[in-house]
């Protein structure tokens, strides 16, 4: 069964960047540079927060902007990204008008989100959750 | 970059719209970081005998190696000197800043000269831009100087925006500044420095993936932490009312000082305890950057328009132990309302909470006593638990409208020495004091303290200790124990780990961490080290005239019971030798 990672409740979000550093961690690096999901402030802290996840599109805009071939579609929603075929152009990111297609500084390229529920590990407060995706007909 | 590896540091001159940065590994090797570097920094950069409002006073922001990278590893120091006790001005703050500096890659910043016209700073990984602020300059709220910057800059979720109220341009002796809207460089002044420097803000940004030499490790290493953290008692407190569940077992034990140590318990501690807050106003909770815990509480507090009728407002107004001891129990508020709006007043100014409460608690006595009249209050009557004449007088610190005004901006035990008082003055080594009249150990703890603060050695900690245990701490007995965590202390925030996480972050513990970066560092040589930054830290202090025989005790903490009965002004004056001893050995 795939598998995406949805957001449960963004309310219920206290900002803590867990999720950002646990996603960076996957390398078993230490930062943010390199993970694929973001959380900001909705203009300062008091009014809470914005987390900006791969929503694992049926019909991906950044898939479609891809001029390289570099991103193809996942099997039932999302994409999967081939770094080699990547030319780096950021069209993707223009593309996620969710925002969810953050640029991995550290080698240039951009990281999106393959779902693999690493960072809901993480997130002390249950706002972001790995769901099964229900299958789609084709 | 690895993680192991902290070496840069950003030298911004304001006089001559100049900056550099510089590698200096060496320093981070010897001094660790945060704390250790910062001082290090303090005795080169700030000449002897220096002015802390002129141009020579250097602000010095610091991280260090677990920034970023172990959870709770989410604070940076600041160092300067202060204009409130005119030595060692050190203050810890949380928020997103130590995250954001480690993320733009500066070990260290150092902040230098003055600038001609207000301005603010725009820290990126390798680019700093000098920006015009004279719009931003007398502003009456700092929330809104935060709201402008916001919108100005990018970065959003990876930056820290800290920025300095009415208080700090107005060179108030105890202004703080003010990171991510809640959390500060609350004390000793650091808000009149960069006042003093036409400095208004900083936005720092970054975005770094830091290496290991054992990833492995590092990985095994994070999710045991991670799990402490999260599931032990040890952070339950923290976790589930925050700070402000101190206030009933204070009010309990009777060491909870209200209406300036007149007395150790709060008529008004069941309305403004941790428990009644959260069932009322609590409205948020958010954290500092890389903390799972979020200790910080948010109270919502609705207001009318009195103008404007079917117009209302929610603010949103944090709310912690210290505060509610400085602006709630101290000052006699008995409505969280009243309380809460006080907090609002005095976090807009951009003042010291906990300064504030006790500046304003010693005037209110003063004028219960006759020492001073309507004539030196400007006609403002100040009374226990009237909140509204106490934000009017928080104002009037700000504005300095007269004589009387002007000393209370310069701390508590100046404005005594000019009118009297000097008994309930309460300030140690001219820091005000914080809310713990637990016994000798706590009181000795605020005058040994390098920082004359209840966080540099928590002995009021040791107090609760010995209290249970139905005993009292012989003098020499403290100071050990007061030398020995305040030595420690030097260490967790030279990495910089939140002191709420101590527990977890014991010597085995770090030293387990670093072998993550490949260094081996054994618990007693970190232990070691600490010992060197506190003696570090008191070397500046004497060099700027501190000296321990000089310390004033504050006759009313002698007049009023503890759980260990009445203190004694010989004991304490033991403890302080006892520590010295320490200190100098
Ligand atoms: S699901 Fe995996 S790839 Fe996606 S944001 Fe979480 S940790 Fe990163
Ligand atoms: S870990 Fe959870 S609570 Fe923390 S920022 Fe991410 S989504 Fe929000």
């Amino acid at each position: 069964m795939v598998k995406k990672l949805s957001v449960i409740d963004v309310d219920l979000c206290v900002g803590c960047q867990s999720c950002m550093f646990a996603c960076n961690r996957r390398f078993a690096e230490a930062g943010v540079a390199r993970s694929a999901i973001h959380v900001q402030s909705v203009g300062g802290v008091e009014h809470g927060f914005i987390v900006k996840v791969c929503r694992a599109c049926q019909d991906p805009p950044c898939f479609k902007v891809c001029p390289s071939g570099a991103i193809s579609k996942r099997k039932d929603g999302g994409v999967l990204l081939d770094y080699t075929k990547c030319i780096a152009c950021g069209n993707c990111v223009k593309g996620c008008i969710v925002g969810a297609v953050q640029w991995d500084t550290t080698i240039d390229k951009p990281v999106i989100c393959v779902h693999c529920g690493y960072c809901a590990s993480y997130c002390p407060y249950g706002v972001i959750r790995l769901e099964e995706i229900e299958e789609v007909e084709t | 970059m690895d993680a192991g590896m902290l070496s840069k540091i950003l030298y911004i001159d304001l006089s001559r719209r100049r900056h550099w940065a510089k590698e200096r590994p060496e320093l981070f090797e010897e001094s660790l970081g945060g704390a250790g570097v910062g001082i290090r920094l303090l005795g080169e950069e700030c000449p002897t005998g220096a002015d802390p409002l002129g141009p020579e006073n250097p602000i010095i922001f610091t991280v260090g190696y677990f920034d970023g990278v172990f959870p709770l590893g989410s604070k940076a120091i600041a160092m300067f000197k202060s204009p409130l006790t005119g030595n060692l001005g050190e203050s810890h703050g949380g928020g997103r800043f130590g995250v954001a500096q480690r993320m733009a890659g500066y070990g260290a910043i150092v902040i230098k000269g003055r600038s001609e016209g207000p301005v603010y700073l725009a820290i990126t990984n390798g680019d700093v831009k000098i920006r015009d602020a004279s719009t931003l300059w007398g502003m009456t709220g700092s929330s809104t100087v935060g709201r402008i910057i916001r919108e100005n800059e990018g970065g959003a979720g990876l930056r820290s925006i800290m920025r300095i109220g009415k208080a700090g341009e107005r060179l108030v002796s105890y202004a703080c500044v003010i990171t991510e809207t809640y959390r500060h460089f609350g004390r000793l002044g650091l808000g009149a420095v960069f006042g003093s420097k036409r400095l208004k803000a900083i936005m720092i940004s970054g975005r770094d993936s830091l290496t290991f030499k054992s990833p492995k490790l590092y990985r095994e290493l994070y999710d045991e932490l991670f799990k402490t953290l999260t599931k032990s008692p040890l952070m339950k407190k923290y976790h589930e009312l925050g700070t402000p569940m101190n206030v009933l077992p204070l009010n309990a034990t009777k060491t909870l000082p209200s209406k300036n140590l007149q007395l150790a318990q709060f008529g008004g501690a069941e309305v403004l305890s941790g428990e009644a807050i959260l069932e009322r106003y609590l409205g948020r909770r958010t954290a500092c950057a890389h903390c799972p815990v979020s200790c910080i509480h948010i109270a919502a507090l609705r207001v009318p328009y009195e103008s404007e009728p079917y117009f209302y407002k929610t603010k949103m107004i944090s709310y912690d132990y210290e505060p509610i001891y400085a602006l709630g129990s101290m000052l006699d508020i008995r409505s969280v309302e009243g309380y809460l709006k006080l907090m609002d007043t005095v976090e807009e100014l951009g003042l010291d909470a906990m300064s504030t409460g006790v500046v304003l608690s010693w005037a209110t006595e003063a004028m219960e006593r006759g020492l001073i009249g309507l004539a030196e209050t400007a006609g403002l009557s100040l009374r226990w638990g009237d909140y509204k004449a106490y934000m009017e007088a928080a104002e009037r610190i700000v504005s300095q409208r007269n004589e009387f005004y002007k000393a209370l901006a310069r701390g508590v035990e100046y404005a005594s020495s000019k009118y009297g008082g000097r008994d309930f003055a309460l300030a140690f080594g001219g820091n005000e004091m914080p809310g713990y009249h637990t016994g000798l150990a706590s009181h000795l703890g605020h005058l040994v303290g390098a920082r004359h603060s209840h966080l540099d050695n928590a002995g009021y900690s040791i107090d609760q200790k010995t209290n249970a245990e139905g005993r009292r701490p012989a003098p020499a007995e403290a100071a050990r124990l007061i030398f020995e965590e305040e030595a420690w202390r030097q260490v967790l925030s030279s990495l910089v780990v939140c002191f709420f996480a101590r527990g977890v972050y014991t010597p085995e513990m770090v030293s387990r961490c670093f072998a993550a970066f490949g260094k081996s560092l054994a618990p007693e040589n970190l232990r070691r080290k600490g010992e060197e930054i506190l003696k570090e830290k008191h070397a500046f202090k004497f060099r700027e005239g501190f000296s321990f025989d000089r310390l004033r005790i504050p006759k009313r903490i002698t007049e009023i019971p503890t759980p260990q009965g009445m203190l004694k002004e010989e004991e304490l004056w033991e403890g302080v030798r006892a520590f010295e001893r320490l200190i100098r050995g």
